[in-house]
């Protein structure tokens, strides 16, 4: 059993490394082996659920001595099962579909290389004993990220919006960093046992920390690593831009599980500290609402979308909102239920989106789309699933995790971030029955929706075993044992939570009704606060701005500086006298050596004279 | 027995000169010959078969004197033959000139070698000095653009900062009233704090324009632009760290005096950082850019000796010196790598400006896979050295903070922090410009021919070396660890 949890870090990262050493050349062996690999972890993952006991293992990585050391290891708790089975899960249906998905494409082997790496990092950061250890994999599922965000980076776009998401991270990493180094002089460690056994008298954080506000900073910093990663604003620009990707990659990575990991980090970090201290630190409040903020944003900008896979992405960026909006009001259960939950229906989305643009030759625009319910059955079936358990119609999944998020704001008194919540609720409803209503009712709009084909087993079986999970993995039979951290759902018809998300639901569900039942055109576009949210609140453009007129405007003035003043005036005019001095020694014999070395041999006749002067 | 790694790339300089047999087969053999005896020495490590003591001088009393005087000294070496070795094989050499060629890259190699070996410091300050010469030489007559302009300023910098760094060894030894210049000798021996301070003084200034410290620092890009691909490597990765070694071989001595000028050296190393590292993100040209951020990264391991400075000596702060050492063979294999990749570059396409080039990735896949493994490894991506150091860098930092309000050298950290993501900026920006997007011309399939197997052997080596100590830098911090009692004991005995 202790040999398991290495197998299952690091298989994938042979299975990347065979691909890329020496797999190359075979496309389809490497797609078969790393959907091989993702299948073996996904079932030794199943058998350390199904013994249900904690795990433990390490060796040191760096340490020297009067150096505690920091290690590489694993724990295997609940929340660690429950998340890898999530990774795993999503992950090998994610294979799965790709290897149909994907099957035209040129470099297959370098996609499912990409695909391996990002499970052995994700795996690293789910069963990380320690910060440093996550800071580690933290930054290598920005990596490959990275590369399979810019899988066709010929095309500009792609490579721009791969790196995007590569500097965007990197700027919650400074927080993350800075961070990690703040609480590790607070607490004295990085492993999170050790976090834990600081804080273990529990109470009030003043009783315990030299100082509150650096406590609440260090928060707040480590938070900042999850807002690059869980694409918190203003850090969220780069989601919507990742989905240049290919689609599978878009479902497994910019939805079910890397953009969780902010969220499964801060539960992870909080767990630690305990909640008791937590409440007495004025640093989660803010986290909730960035939270909800995010998810506001996030909300708004979804109705105005076109692009199928744009859609989705507000809408993840929008439920992260909620679940970090959960995690700030300290109901981490909720928080990471949603996650669990959230994982399998928006996995199951955007794979349905992948097969509509798959069967539609690649075109993402719901407005020429439409009518896919009778081509695409399945799709549309599972589709139809994914789409009311994210809106959370009571049944599905969606509604139980999404009911506790409401629930813990009502608890807290905190009814303004309930009001954005149940707005949100409301949001979504209406994007997502937008988007149902056009692409898949009605008339078909396009040469390509008319041909568009039911896609094939490989595809469609992972939308059906998502569909079941969207369904059922927020009942206590199946969530109770798997989900990471699980609240039973108590129904009660008179609390302001039940009664507001099905309020939200109804009038989400008519407005889009009213507007988009059997429409051809948005009736809404470039309509007044709508175009702000086509346009995204012109974040971008700001942005473009900031880095143009700031950070290149910087850069230029002071290369400008440098080069005038440091190198030409100050250091210039040292060098210049200097310069002369050996001219005139250098006349006798021109050139460099001779300047040189007539310096040189002065120098050491300045040793012998001054070490015989002095002794 | 440590004179062989001095002496084997000294005769085949010598041999070649004499032109006995091919330049470069002789090159190359001397300096695998040299990586054997090295890495050898690394897991047969003792300090009685490898030391050496020779008298030369009686008054002053100068030895010549080699061996492994602690870890460090052994990194530095293991350092040094990797990239010895990668350099002979890299770059290519004009027509005719092979004699000149490979002789001076094995003369750089011996005197590199001989500084990190030599445990007297009259032979330290010479070796160093030795490998100056052909640096100078290679980049004025066998350079590219504007070379001779490169190479007479690298020499004004580099020669007055020896200068400088000479009166400052020559009043350490005379202040500390040793008899010899040995190192036992020196670092057992007292310096009375006034002259402490001056001495540190000088000291960081001299190593510091060597370091390319800032304002120093303006020798530094145009002279790896303009030098051979093989002299550019070595010297960004071998004999910039000379310096830093020396630095930190010499703290115990002046332990207190450096203390006058942390606040200075603060603000210099952060300009190391952040100054240089916005002028590195406006550079036109990849070379240029990859010279600009080895300047900046040497702010990093400036952070660690600051870190040192602050708590007052080795056991004070243990985190700082392997911090700094890990970070110095990091940044050596991965500049020299990125240096050699970007010599090829411009070989297979002719041109190093970013605007000229786009999408070669398409046609020089394993090019690009190197390329984009060695630009990650310096800006810091954990599984690769670079990483490892970096970490542990802040860590120094922040060693002996203890929770309430930050200290400067914490702020400092914080500020260098900022650099991690200037560094993210210019390199994936150069890598994007460099490999992505659509393909143009002369990047195309039709005129760029990949890595044959064979060619990548030497970037292969480096790759590697980054990726071992990234993966698990026990496997250079166990020399640092083992070594770590002898240097304390003698710097308790001066206190």
């Amino acid at each position: 059993m202790e040999s398991l949890p290495w197998l299952i870090l690091g298989l994938p990262l042979l299975t990347a490394a065979v691909i890329h050493l020496g797999l190359k050349k075979y496309q389809s062996l490497s797609a078969l082996v790393s959907t091989c690999s993702a299948a073996v972890t996904l079932i030794l993952t199943l058998v350390i659920v199904s013994k249900g006991s904690d795990l433990v293992g390490s060796f040191i990585w760096a340490s020297f001595a009067n150096f505690e050391g920091i290690e590489i290891g694993y724990e295997f708790n609940q929340l660690a099962r429950g998340m890898m089975l999530v990774v795993t899960g999503v992950g090998f249906l994610v294979h799965l579909f790709s290897l149909a998905y994907m099957k035209e494409d040129s470099a297959l082997a370098r996609y499912f290389c990409g695909l391996s790496l990002f499970m052995f990092s994700m795996t690293g950061i789910v069963l990380a004993t320690n910060f440093i250890m996550m800071f580690m994999f933290w930054e290598l599922v920005g990596l490959s990220s990275y590369l399979l965000i810019g899988h066709w980076y010929q095309k500009d776009s792609a490579a721009d919006a791969s790196k995007k998401a590569f500097l965007t991270n990197r700027i919650g990493d400074f927080g993350f960093m800075i961070g990690i180094l703040m609480l590790w002089g607070i607490t004295g460690s990085f492993t999170f046992d050790g976090i834990s056994s600081f804080f273990a008298a529990g109470g009030d954080a003043k009783t315990i920390v030299p100082s509150t506000t650096m406590f609440s900073a260090s928060i707040l910093l480590i938070f900042m690593g999850a807002m690059g990663k869980s694409a918190q604003a203003p850090l969220h620009v780069w989601l919507p831009d990742a989905m240049e990707g290919p689609t599978p990659v878009s479902a497994l990575i910019h939805a079910a599980t890397m953009v969780a990991a902010g969220v499964f980090m801060m539960v992870r970090f909080f767990s630690a500290v305990g909640i008791e201290t937590l409440g007495s630190v004025w640093g989660p409040d803010l986290i909730a609402w960035i939270g909800a903020i995010t998810s506001l944003l996030a909300a708004l900008m979804a109705t105005q979308q076109d692009d199928i896979k744009k859609i989705l992405a507000y809408s993840t960026l929008s439920q992260l909102g909620y679940m970090v909006m959960a995690v700030g009001l300290l109901d981490p259960e909720a928080g990471m239920f949603h996650l669990f939950t959230h994982a399998w229906f928006k996995a199951l989305l955007f794979l349905g989106s992948g097969a509509v643009i798959f069967a539609c030759h690649h075109e993402q625009n719901i407005w020429k789309m439409g009518g896919l319910k009778k081509t695409m059955p399945i799709t549309f079936l599972t589709f139809g699933i994914g789409t009311i358990a994210l809106c959370g119609v009571p049944g599905p999944a969606g509604f139980f995790s999404k009911e506790h998020i409401l629930e813990s704001a009502a608890h807290n008194g905190q009814w303004v971030l309930f009001g954005i919540a149940a707005l949100v609720a409301c949001l979504t409803t209406f994007y997502m029955f937008r988007l149902f209503f056009v692409a898949f009712l009605g008339d078909s709009r396009s040469d390509n929706a008319d041909h568009a084909k039911e896609v094939g087993p490989f595809m469609s079986v992972p939308l059906i075993l998502l569909a079941i999970m969207a369904i059922f993995s927020g009942y206590h039979f199946l969530g109770g044992y798997i989900a990471p951290l699980y609240k039973p759902f108590e129904l009660h018809l008179d609390a302001p939570a039940f009664i507001a998300s099905i309020s939200a639901v109804i009038i989400g569900l008519l407005l889009a009704c009213k507007l988009y039942w059997n429409t051809k055109e948005d009736p809404l576009a470039e309509k007044g606060a709508f175009k702000l949210f086509r346009n995204k609140f012109y974040f971008d453009e700001l942005y473009a701005k900031l880095v143009g007129y700031g950070q290149d405007t910087v850069a230029a003035f002071i290369h400008f500086f440098d080069e005038l003043i440091i190198n030409g005036l100050i250091v210039g005019g040292f060098s210049r006298a200097a310069g002369g001095v050996g001219r005139i020694f250098g006349r006798l014999q021109s050139g460099n050596l001779q300047g040189y070395a007539v310096l040189f041999g002065l120098g050491v006749l300045l040793v012998i004279y001054l070490t015989v002067f002095v002794s | 027995m440590s004179i062989l790694l001095i002496l084997i790339p000294l005769i085949a300089a010598f041999a070649i000169l004499a032109r006995v047999g091919k330049a470069k087969s002789v090159a190359t053999v001397a300096a695998l010959a040299t990586l054997v005896v090295g890495l050898g020495s690394a897991f047969s490590w003792d300090h009685s078969v490898w030391t050496l003591k020779l008298q030369v001088l009686s008054k002053p009393s100068i030895h010549l004197a080699l061996g492994f005087y602690d870890g460090m000294s052994l990194v530095m070496v293991i350092l040094s033959v990797l990239v010895l070795l990668t350099a002979v094989m890299s770059g290519k050499c004009p027509e005719g000139r092979e004699k000149l060629w490979y002789s001076s890259i094995l003369f750089i190699g011996a005197g590199g070698l001989g500084a990190f070996l030599s445990t007297d410091l009259f032979f330290f300050y010479a070796f160093h000095e030795l490998a100056l010469i052909p640096t100078f030489l290679m980049i004025g007559m066998l350079g590219s653009g504007e070379r001779k302009e490169a190479a007479w300023k690298i020499t004004i910098y580099l020669a007055l900062g020896s200068i400088i760094l000479l009166a400052g060894l020559v009043w350490l030894v005379s202040a500390s009233g040793s008899e010899t210049w040995l190192f036992d000798d020196l670092l057992a021996s007292t310096i009375s704090p006034d002259a402490q301070s001056g001495i540190a003084a000088l000291l960081i200034v001299g190593f510091g324009v060597l370091i390319s410290l800032f304002p120093f620092h303006s020798w530094a890009a145009p002279a790896y632009a303009s030098a051979p691909a093989p002299v550019a490597m070595l010297h960004a990765g071998v004999l910039k760290k000379f310096g830093l070694y020396g630095l930190i071989r010499l703290y115990p001595m002046v332990s207190t005096g450096m203390q006058d000028w942390l606040g200075w050296l603060i603000v210099l190393l952060l300009c190391n950082i952040l100054w240089v590292g916005f002028v590195t993100i406006n550079q036109k040209r990849l070379d240029m850019m990859l010279g600009n951020s080895s300047v900046m990264h040497m702010g990093y391991i400036f952070l660690a000796f600051a870190a040192l400075i602050e708590a007052g000596s080795f056991e004070a702060n243990p985190i700082a010196k392997p911090a700094a050492v890990i970070l110095m063979f990091a940044h050596g294999v991965s500049i020299a790598l990125l240096f050699m990749l970007t010599d090829t570059i411009r070989r297979k396409t002719g041109t190093v400006e970013l605007a000229e080039l786009g999408g070669l990735a398409k046609a020089a896949p394993r090019l690009a896979f190197l390329f984009g493994l060695a630009g990650m490894a310096s800006i810091g991506l954990p599984g690769l050295a670079n990483f490892s150091g970096e970490v542990l860098v802040f860590l120094s930092g922040f060693e002996g903070y203890k929770g309430e309000g930050l200290g400067c050298v914490q702020v400092a950290t914080i500020l260098a922090l900022w650099g991690v993501v200037i560094s993210a900026v210019y390199m994936l920006r150069a890598y994007r410009q460099t490999f992505q997007g659509p393909a143009v011309d002369h990047t195309d399939s039709d005129h760029v021919k990949d890595f044959g197997p064979l060619c990548q052997i030497p970037a292969a080596i480096l790759a590697l070396a980054l990726l071992i100590v990234g993966i698990y830098p026990n496997s250079l911090l166990q020399f640092l660890d083992e070594t770590e009692a002898a240097p304390a004991e003698t710097e308790q005995a001066s206190n």
